[in-house]
């Protein structure tokens, strides 16, 4: 279980783990960054990526905070920070539901951090019928040609 | 037209099981209606003030008649014989119900339709000129690129949960059709210095609670650009768009707040990095898909016949005087079918008519039909030799009403006969004033005239944009009409004044009416327009029309 | 000084069918207006609220909304969105005005 927060159980490849201990470090601005050396850090979805492109090479991982499902802003910061190089694990912390999963992947997410309430409501199956969506998609075939 | 590939068919399959699945996960309770909400939305389902409503996408307005015989056989199935074609190139069912929604969408999915996209924060359907391959003005069809950002837009996984709803539209012609500015993106396809087509942009049009004009953002876009340059826009906007007050969310407000120029200066920051990310250059894309909008085999067919019709019945006449344009093709016009048969619900036809369309389209319009955003339907390839047939066949089925572009041809939106966020009725109001224009006969007297009206403050009947606008407000409990003069839709896109105070229902139609014969006097002759009267004399005259007690007290 | 309580009514849709419904006095719902169980205070139509919202399973988008009352106490729709709701389209003879 993270600190401060009740989140816990976090779904890779379609399925459920509980989280085991990892320490995010919460950075409310990109100048906090700077210090953080080889540790995990969690950011709001606001940050501007930009400020810590300096610093992602030695951060293993970021999570980004879904404060609602229907917030997009992480979406877009996954793909930037993704743009700008980064190649360490990106999760998606927070309310995000599993239908949104797909989408998560695919704008460059590794993973995705729920409540264990919302992991009641919505079973692993779920998630593992939504992973399934992830390949069949229009933006992979414009972009890349891909089928 | 564009026809389904495997992958689009797989898509929009994979799609309604999904919805299929999700509409299982609301009842059993795995998802909350809040959670249920923007995905039902997403996949263009509303609870509206009596039901649902299934709005239906009708990408860039264009169809064939196996499409529009599907959109009948859905309307009698599962909805009650009807279906209304909105400012949106959509069609909306107003009765289903929530358990027979996964069926229809399978039943859109059987002719390479779908609902996806038709609501929600999200990239909305792409409109486009009606005209769009017909009109005589055309640089080029402007629907291979429609067709391209439906591709783009449909399940972009960054752009789903936007600040706000975002609708981009596109016109290929000069003479602006689409009101491109009035949206969120406005495309106009224009020459280049060595006469290559690309794109004009315009960003932070709107209508609704603030209306804005779009503003240009770059004057030309070569086509291969295109998609990494939107994905660019997209993303500014996603990230900044304002979020802390939905009525503040649209991207009109953050072009507004932020300044033209900053945002263009971060779009082209932007661009280039994503444009990497594109292995293919839009060009090609489009390239591939071009072929599908192939013109059609014109043919030659002899006028005899039509000359000898056209001198002969006077009813003819009347309908190719104002329902048929010009047609790139000489012996070719454009038909435009109108849905405001006097005293009838703007934009509504019944599973019947759709499908007499749909069997004139087939025979007289290499079967094609459009949706305009004025919500009627065109045939936009009829033979002119074939006129009098297709008039006389649309007269047979109660669809012969020659009042295109006059003070009848109403936009009104569903208004509080439907919609949940109404403040007061649109369509009894169209209905009053093309029954009521239509009995003292001046409807060609008038001329040009461009009414529409909205039941709330989201314009979605484009008030702003009429020559005369009508927005329905509730005030203290009474339904209450404002009008605003002088707006236009077209290239010249201006928003309409606020005339004064509102009107109640009953007083409306004889302000109206005053308002009309105020013009009438005033104007230099018949070929000067309402607008052009307007234009030219300012609001004076007609704000004493709509006022005389004022006018006689600042006397 | 407090101004008067206008008494209220619950209303929703009906989760499957989308038709418009009201709450009862027996905690059921009905699609006539004139069954909706009438709240006279504030605590009441909270109250109400909280039950119709307990049934997720049956209803959406459950509000209060004022209404007007008879003499014998049966309510009327009073706002003219309420008429609509009550009564269905105008443009067309569709809706509860079919149903009855
Ligand atoms: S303008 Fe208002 S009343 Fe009319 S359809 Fe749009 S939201 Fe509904």
């Amino acid at each position: 279980m993270s600190a401060g927060t009740d989140l816990g159980i976090v779904v890779r490849d379609g399925r459920f783990a509980p989280a085991a201990d990892e320490a995010f470090v919460a950075i409310e601005s990109a100048e906090e960054a700077a210090g953080i050396g080889n540790r995990a850090i969690e950011v709001a979805n606001a940050i501007a990526a930009e400020a810590l492109g300096p610093h992602l090479a030695s951060i293993p991982a970021i999570a980004i905070r879904f404060p609602a499902f229907n917030d997009g802003r992480g979406f877009s910061l996954a793909r930037q920070l993704r743009r700008l190089g980064y190649k360490g694990t990106l999760r998606a912390r927070g309310h995000v539901l599993a239908d949104q999963y797909p989408m998560a992947l695919r704008c460059g997410f590794d993973e995705v951090e729920i409540t264990e309430a919302q992991a009641a409501r919505q079973p692993e199956n779920q998630w593992v019928d939504a992973y399934q969506r992830i390949r069949h998609n229009y933006q992979d075939r414009l972009k890349y040609g891909a089928a | 037209m564009y026809t389904y590939n495997e992958f689009d068919e797989a898509f929009v399959r994979s799609r309604v099981a999904q919805f299929r699945g999700q509409v299982e996960k609301r009842l059993d309770g795995s998802l909350t209606e809040d959670e249920f909400r923007p995905l039902r939305l997403m996949n263009g389902l509303y609870l509206q003030l009596h039901a649902y409503m299934l709005r239906v996408a009708i990408p860039y307005g264009t169809l064939d008649s196996r499409k529009m015989r599907q959109l009948a056989h859905i309307a009698e199935t599962w909805d009650r014989g009807y279906g209304h074609f909105t400012t949106r190139q959509n069609i909306q069912y107003n009765w289903p119900k929530l358990k027979d929604v996964p069926d229809m969408l399978d039943a859109l999915a059987d002719v390479g339709m779908h609902a996806i996209q038709t609501s929600g924060n999200c990239i909305r359907n792409v409109t486009s000129d009606h005209f769009a391959a017909a009109a005589a003005d055309e640089i080029e069809d402007p629907r291979p690129t429609a067709e391209l950002m439906r591709q783009w837009s449909t399940d972009h996984p960054e752009f789903q949960f936007l600040p706000r709803k975002f609708k981009i539209a596109i016109t290929g012609a000069p003479n602006d059709r689409a009101v491109v500015k009035s949206h969120d993106i406005g495309i106009r396809m224009v020459r280049g210095d060595n006469g290559e087509v690309g794109y004009e942009i315009s960003v932070g049009g709107g209508l609704g609670r603030s209306p804005f004009v779009g503003k240009v953002i770059r004057e030309f876009l070569p086509k291969a650009d295109l998609l990494p340059y939107l994905e660019s826009i997209m993303q500014v906007y996603n990230l900044s768009g304002r979020r802390d007050n939905k009525y503040k969310a649209r991207i009109k407000i953050l072009v507004h707040e932020t300044g033209l120029d900053e945002i263009r200066a971060e779009v082209e920051e932007l661009f280039p990095q994503i444009r990497e990310e594109f292995t293919h250059p839009s060009d090609e894309l489009l390239a591939a898909i071009e072929p599908h909008f192939a013109p059609p085999a014109f043919v030659e067919k002899p006028l005899g016949d039509y000359e000898a019709a056209l001198a002969a019945d006077p009813l003819l006449r009347s309908f190719v005087e104002t329902n048929v344009v010009a047609h790139k093709h000489p012996s070719y016009a454009i038909v435009t079918i109108s849905l405001k048969p006097v005293g009838g619900t703007p934009g509504d036809a019944t599973a019947e008519q759709m499908r007499v369309m749909a069997d004139i389209a087939e025979r007289y319009s290499h079967d094609e039909l459009r949706i305009s955003h004025e919500q009627n339907v065109i045939l936009p390839h009829v033979a002119k030799a074939d006129l009098p047939a297709v008039h006389a066949a649309l007269r047979d089925a109660g669809l012969g009403t020659a009042n295109v572009g006059l003070i009848s041809d109403i936009i009104a939106c569903p208004g509080m006969d439907y919609c949940a966020l109404a403040t007061a009725r649109s369509i009894p109001i169209a209905q009053e004033i093309s029954t009521r224009f239509n009995e003292l006969k001046l409807e060609h007297e008038i001329g040009q005239m461009k009414i529409k009206i909205s039941g709330c403050i989201n314009a979605c009947g484009h008030h702003h944009v009429g020559h005369i606008g009508i927005l329905g407000l509730d005030r203290a409990g009474v339904e209450n009409y404002q009008i605003t003069l002088g707006g236009d839709g077209a290239e010249t896109m201006t928003l309409g004044e606020r005339a004064g105070p509102g009107f109640s229902a009953e007083e409306l139609v004889p302000a109206l009416e005053r308002l009309i014969d105020a013009y009438l006097k005033v104007r230099r002759d018949r070929q000067e327009s309402f607008l052009e009267a307007y234009r030219r004399l300012g609001v004076a005259p007609f704000k004493a029309a709509l006022y005389p007690d004022q006018a006689k007290d600042a006397a | 000084m407090a101004r008067p309580f206008v008494p209220k009514i619950i209303t929703a849709n009906d989760l499957l069918e989308g038709d418009v419904i009201y709450l009862t006095a027996e905690g059921r719902w009905s699609r006539t207006y004139e069954d909706a169980v009438v709240a006279t205070t504030q605590e009441e139509a909270d109250d109400l609220l909280r039950k119709a919202e307990a049934q997720p399973d049956r209803i959406v988008g459950a509000y209060f909304v004022d209404t007007a009352v008879d003499e014998d106490g049966t309510p009327k729709p009073d706002h003219f969105r309420e008429v609509f709701r009550a009564t269905g389209p105008s443009n067309y003879f569709l809706g509860k005005q079919a149903d009855a």
